[in-house]
């Protein structure tokens, strides 16, 4: 007769595999915050801190993907168990490069050396705070298998983008008006495009929870590049 | 009776499946042991059934070439149609049946006989004409196994190692030119060296048979099959057909809770 077993090891090594998305999760949260803010304060040293210690974000991830391999290798998951080892696989390559932005960031502040900003940072920070907002939110998703909160996190990337458009504007506007602040103006256009990058990440992130808990791969924010393509059309012409 | 009565009805044939099993029902005495079970199975693919012990799996696959009446108390009701014909018809032969559909066993089961004897005898007794060194050359070559025996094929067919008796099995089926190839848990019995031979066997044969095979190693089933059927059992123990798809769906995304359950180690 058919029997419940239980299946301790494969469902110990799934939580523990949750467990160190969740953890490379916060280590890249925290060096997206280190960065803008020590941007904010021109702090080198601290830039310089996040730009080296990004090395452990991408040791972080390889780790993560040796333990989902030797998963696969020995335990054999079928089904949902498949697909959650095949978006923490996606997933954790995302992090990776949300990572790769905030390192982005800090090398823009030690580019920048001892010029001062060229106006006070008020969007990129909201930037930045929408997108790690978005992608905790995305995070506890996926441990969660939440296919709902998953599909409407995305939407909040239009805010993102908005915020994106208006500090590309702004600092457009500067350089026109003043071309000494072309190079400083560039740097911070650079921050708010890796910022942009972050969500658009997220959104990423978001598709493999709604494949994980419905077995369906879906394009969340088809209109993205797009959009993103008319703004330059537009500005450009 | 005869191989005349087997010719197929355009009228009732069932375009791109080998064969299909319609509301079947298999009793064994009064116990049931699948229930109502539709089953297309497509030309020239193979089929995996998989399950929990005792859901039916086997008797789902000897019921494909009336092998179930073998047992005394075994009968079936519902409809296996094959070549627009239901094999369960009275005026059918079972014998004529299972030469068109052939099966392999578990275990290797070589006659103690040689070689060359364990391929040709089934096409001698079926009344082949033709050459039968090309058949037996040809069956052996099906099977990937000439390169091995070539130069023995009046050794005997027990002298052989598990997995070249098993290929010897197929090639025995395979020497009375059957349309459909059942097997029945075909490397259950060997190491993991002869069974990669017959899966990939298995994929090559594919190529000219319908190929249904019945395992208890889910693995096989997704590295060899195209689809995949998956038998569960009701409270009182009848076989039932819950879910059944292209493999690749089945194993990545079943439809139904109680596969999900079965193929991810919760249940069976």
């Amino acid at each position: 007769m058919s029997t419940i077993h239980p299946r301790e090891t494969l469902d110990r090594q799934i939580n523990q595999l949750f467990d160190e998305v969740l953890v490379m999760g916060s280590m890249v949260e925290e060096a997206v915050i280190e960065s803008v803010e020590s941007l904010k304060r021109r702090d080198i040293e601290a830039a310089r801190q996040i730009y080296y210690g990004d090395q452990q974000i991408n040791e972080k991830r390889y780790e993560i993907e040796n333990k989902c391999l030797t998963t696969i290798a020995t335990q054999q998951p079928m089904a949902t168990d498949l697909r959650i080892m095949a978006a923490i696989l996606e997933i954790i390559t995302e992090l990776e490069r949300i990572g790769d932005y905030a390192k982005g960031i800090a090398r823009i502040n030690m580019l920048m050396s001892d010029e001062p900003l060229v106006k006070p940072l008020i969007d990129i920070p909201r930037m930045a705070e929408l997108g790690l907002d978005m992608l905790k939110r995305a995070l506890d998703a996926f441990v969660n298998q939440d296919a709902e909160a998953a599909r409407s996190i995305p939407q909040e990337d239009d805010i993102v983008d908005g915020l994106y458009n208006q500090v590309y504007l702004e600092l457009l506007t500067y350089m026109m008006a003043d071309p000494g602040t072309i190079d400083r103006s560039n740097y911070l256009i650079w921050v708010a495009h890796n910022l942009e990058r972050m969500s658009d990440r997220v959104t990423n992130i978001c598709e493999r929870i709604v494949f994980v808990a419905t077995g369906e791969i879906l394009e969340l924010d088809v209109s993205d590049d797009e959009m993103s393509d008319k703004f330059h059309e537009k500005i450009t012409e | 009776m005869n191989e005349q009565n087997m010719k197929s009805n355009p009228k009732q044939s069932n375009g791109k499946y080998a064969i299909e099993s319609r509301q079947l029902n298999v009793y064994y005495g009064s116990f049931k042991a699948i229930e109502d079970v539709n089953l297309p199975i497509e030309r020239q693919k193979i089929t995996a059934i998989i399950g929990p012990s005792g859901c039916g799996k086997s008797t789902m696959l000897r019921s494909f070439n009336r092998m179930n009446e073998l047992v005394p108390t075994a009968h079936a009701e519902g409809e296996v149609i094959f070549q627009g014909i239901n094999i369960y018809e009275e005026d059918i032969d079972p014998v004529e049946v299972r030469r068109r559909i052939g099966m392999v066993f578990q275990k290797p089961n070589p006659f103690p006989k040689s070689i060359y004897e364990n391929v040709a005898w089934g096409a001698r007794m079926n009344g082949y004409r033709g050459n039968m060194n090309e058949l037996v050359e040809q069956s052996l070559k099906y099977a990937a196994l000439w390169e091995e025996v070539y130069d023995k094929l009046d050794q005997s067919g027990l002298s052989l190692s598990g997995g070249q008796q098993q290929r010897l099995c197929i090639a025995r089926t395979i020497a009375v030119r059957p349309e459909i190839i059942l097997m029945d848990e075909p490397a259950s019995a060997l190491d993991p060296i002869a069974t990669l031979k017959i899966e990939e066997l298995m994929r090559d044969l594919s190529e000219k048979y319908t190929i249904i095979v019945v395992t208890h190693n889910m693995q096989q089933a997704a590295r060899v099959s195209d689809f995949t059927a998956f038998f569960s059992m009701t409270p009182d123990r009848t076989g039932v057909l819950v879910e059944y798809g292209a493999t690749n769906q089945i194993f990545t995304n079943p439809k139904d809770r109680r596969t999900e359950d079965y193929i991810t180690g919760r249940f069976g």
